[in-house]
């Protein structure tokens, strides 16, 4: 059987749905056997590759890169799946749209710098304007909401697109769990 | 004052004949029933104002769905509480309810006993389709034991109805137009400063989400005691 070329990647979150993705701990042997992470944190690939079957994406996009990447992820994936409530709704990460980025820039880079204060122009993306969920970008296939995703709903998710059955997402996890 | 005839009607609720006294509310005739409607802002022992219209359904020959909880039964209509159409206006609604105000879950004291949050789980939205305004208002935490946070509320007006018609003492009500609507006390005072307000902690037990709650709780402590005003309305009824 040919394996699915699975792609994870982490923008704007925190990092703690791909630990919770981790968290399967011996499950990950079992899924190993019908994937091939072909990009992702856990993987040294520099490039976003081209046709991947899933690629499962952590975090807001808050960035111009954040946007240029999801349009190329869309471009190169058959599937998107949004894992976690920062992909979905913005989250933890938007949370600094009350106030604008300009305001979280401020702060960062001035009242709280003691030297050289100015505005970061090298190598760090620049800002949008608010942080948006990747369905206001592209369009999204699957969203398995959580804050992290538990690794139980992650496995079940993947099980159920491996084998292609049917599962009841919030039966498993909802915003905020 | 001049008191209507109660009269019993006949009518229909996804097929299933039921009966009503006149004076009631399909919701009402549809849980005596056991048949589920969603609501939202409704809760038991208090007035219905239908100002979130989750509970809306289809009645035969309407054009549009209406608001099951102030919707008086009429003698053989044909009632549905659910079609893709109500389906997707229920949808609808959440979405704007989740992208009115910050709702974010993962930071809410309230998370796992939000009323907001289960309304996810029960009609199955994966995501808003609606994108999200980041409107930000002020937090009120000028009162000793709760605070007011505006960016939570849905506007439900529970807390309103609750401290007028059960405590009595009308302290809370709505100020400012659309969107731009907030929960009050007294003329727009800080909570602490409310003469009228007598701190029974009621709007914040009746409250759905994390927008009243108590101070110097934790996220595992959180008890919102939601059915005590029914408890309450029942016990006085029986005086």
């Amino acid at each position: 059987m040919k394996k699915i070329r699975l792609g994870t990647i982490w923008l704007d979150g925190c990092s703690g749905c791909h630990m919770s993705f981790l968290d399967m701990d011996e499950r990950l042997i079992e899924i190993a056997e019908y994937v091939d992470v072909v990009y992702s944190p856990y993987v040294d690939m520099k490039e976003f590759p081209e046709s991947v079957d899933l690629t499962i994406v952590e975090g807001a996009l808050s960035t111009d890169h954040d946007l240029r990447i999801i349009k190329k992820i869309r471009e190169n994936s058959k599937l998107i799946l949004a894992l976690g409530d920062c992909a979905i709704t913005g989250n933890v990460s938007a949370m600094k749209n009350l106030y604008g980025s300009e305001a979280v820039l401020q702060r960062g880079y001035f009242e709280l710098a003691d030297l050289n204060q100015k505005y970061p122009s090298k190598v760090v993306p620049t800002l949008l304007e608010s942080v948006i969920p990747l369905h206001e970008a592209v369009k999204v296939d699957y969203f398995l909401p959580g804050c992290p995703t538990p690794a139980d709903a992650i496995y079940e998710m993947l099980k159920s697109l491996i084998e292609g059955t049917e599962i009841k997402i919030h039966e498993l996890t909802r915003f905020g769990k | 004052m001049i008191k209507e005839k109660v009269r019993v009607k006949n009518f229909k609720i996804d097929g299933v004949c039921v009966t009503g006294q006149s004076n009631q509310t399909i919701l009402e005739v549809a849980h005596d029933n056991d048949i589920e409607i969603p609501t939202m802002c409704h809760l038991r022992g208090l007035s219905n104002v239908g100002s979130c219209r989750m509970c809306i359904v289809e009645i035969e020959g309407r054009h549009e769905p209406i608001p099951s909880c102030t919707a008086k039964i009429k003698e053989g209509m044909e009632v549905t509480t659910s079609s893709p159409r109500i389906k997707a206006a229920r949808e609808m609604i959440l979405s704007m309810m989740f992208s009115e105000r910050s709702h974010t879950c993962s930071t809410c004291v309230v998370n796992g006993d939000c009323q907001l949050q289960s309304k996810s789980v029960e009609l199955e939205l994966g995501h808003s389709f609606t994108p999200y305004l980041n409107q930000r208002f002020e937090v009120d935490a000028s009162h000793k034991n709760f605070v007011n946070d505006p960016n939570r509320c849905i506007l439900c007006t529970r807390c309103i109805r609750v401290c007028d018609e059960i405590e009595g003492a009308h302290a809370l009500d709505l100020f400012g137009r659309g969107l731009n609507t907030r929960i009050i006390h007294d003329m727009d005072e800080p909570w602490a400063d409310s003469t009228s307000c007598t701190s029974c902690g009621k709007c914040v037990y009746v409250c759905p989400t994390g927008a009243l709650y108590e101070k110097d709780i934790s996220e595992e402590e959180v008890v919102k005691k939601r059915e005590i005003i029914t408890e309450l309305v029942k016990n006085r009824g029986q005086r």
